[in-house]
């Protein structure tokens, strides 16, 4: 039985390719709880300098002497897109959603007649972005394991970005990361680095008492916004790194469930084929028998 | 006491009430007690010593890169790299 030999053979490929999703769901589980220490561990941080920054910059008035980094080049013609995703795929629509969110805002910037620069972080949003926007790509990185990415490199990133501005090679900055939620949801997020879009000052502690700075509010002002940059960026990547993971351990649950209902299905198919064949030997032999 | 922490990006290494830390400010070394005014400085690469009480040696953290405010709630010591 030619179909009942292929059958089989059909059950045992799902069923290894069954094997292999759990495993890499497993995984992608054991990584999630890492990588959402790492992101969870680094709001703290992130938390309090953009306080800071947020208090130095409200006291320092955004003369004409002000960094440029926090009062913009004055224009908004050329804007760069970030877009932060992975190297891998296999992990949902993860990649496709941030390139997308980037995409869209690309197309947007375009139909109102600016000049769009794109710098990608990771593989995965590079291919897509490429596909329509090849030549506005003005660099790509390609990091590796998100998860073990480190603050230093995070760090290169952002002089880099900060450089090509200082260059003049774009007036303003955005950011596309994915925020991670929970494992079930990661919202595709967009956010303006440069120039610092700053939050809303909420009854700052600092504000009211007469505050000494040392060296000066300006010079601890340029210090800390160049820092603010990477901090964001490095959080971004770590947000990135969670969703990721959250977002891999869902797809790969999904393809476990449909590779079982394949195998359930498949299963049934070959039982029937099975007992037809019997059921045809059988009333072959009867009635061989019974010509006798 | 006064409280003090120590954050990084990568993660919040202490959070502690302790008796005094001396930081080293970019325009010389500062230590903190508690009721200290408010104060912000950046910090150079250099040693920061924690005195858990006033008689003890202090313990010391290499840090690099960073930043600190002294308000109301205590000390908070922003570094790119602690160890």
């Amino acid at each position: 039985m030619a179909t009942l030999k292929a059958l089989k053979i059909r059950i045992g490929s799902v069923k290894s390719t069954q094997k292999i999703t759990k495993a890499m769901k497993m995984v992608a589980a054991a990584k999630l709880r890492r990588a959402q220490e790492a992101a969870e561990a680094g709001r703290p941080y992130a938390e309090r300098l953009e306080t800071v920054v947020a208090s130095l910059a409200a006291k320092v008035a955004s003369g004409p002497g002000s960094s440029p980094l926090l009062a913009g080049t004055g224009k908004d013609q050329v804007h760069l897109l970030v877009v932060a995703t992975s190297d891998k795929g296999l992990a949902g629509a993860f990649n496709t959603n941030i390139a997308r969110l980037a995409r869209r805002r690309a197309q947007e910037l375009t139909a109102q007649g600016k000049t769009v620069k794109i710098y990608t972080i990771g593989r995965k949003g590079r291919a897509v972005l490429a596909r329509q926007f090849r030549d506005n790509i003005v660099h790509s990185v390609e990091p590796g394991d998100l998860g073990k990415l480190g603050f230093a490199e995070a760090r290169a990133y952002a002089d880099d970005i900060i450089a090509r501005y200082q260059a003049g090679e774009f007036d303003v900055a955005t950011l596309f990361y994915s925020h991670f939620k929970s494992v079930l949801t990661q919202d595709p997020t967009e956010q303006q680095i440069i120039p610092v879009a700053l939050p809303v000052t909420k009854g700052d502690t600092a504000g009211s008492a007469v505050v000494e700075y040392e060296p000066s509010e300006e010079a601890i002002l340029d210090d800390l916004l160049p820092r603010n940059i990477a901090i964001q960026l490095y959080r971004a990547i770590r947000e990135n790194a969670a969703s990721e993971q959250g977002s891999k351990m869902t797809a790969m649950d999904n393809a476990t469930r449909n590779a079982g209902d394949l195998i359930k299905r498949l299963s049934i198919q070959y039982n029937r084929a099975r007992q037809a064949a019997i059921t045809t030997e059988l009333v072959e032999i009867i009635s061989g028998a019974e010509a006798l | 006491m006064l409280h003090f922490e120590l954050v990084t990006p990568e993660r919040l290494v202490r959070s502690e009430d302790v008796h005094m830390v001396v930081v080293p400010g970019t325009a010389g070394d500062f230590g903190v007690l508690e009721g200290h005014a408010p104060f912000m400085s950046t910090v150079r690469d250099g040693v920061l010593e924690i005195y858990k009480s006033g008689a003890t040696t202090p313990e010391t953290i290499r840090i690099e890169g960073g930043f600190a405010e002294v308000n109301d709630r205590g000390l908070t010591v922003l570094a790119e790299k602690a160890e």
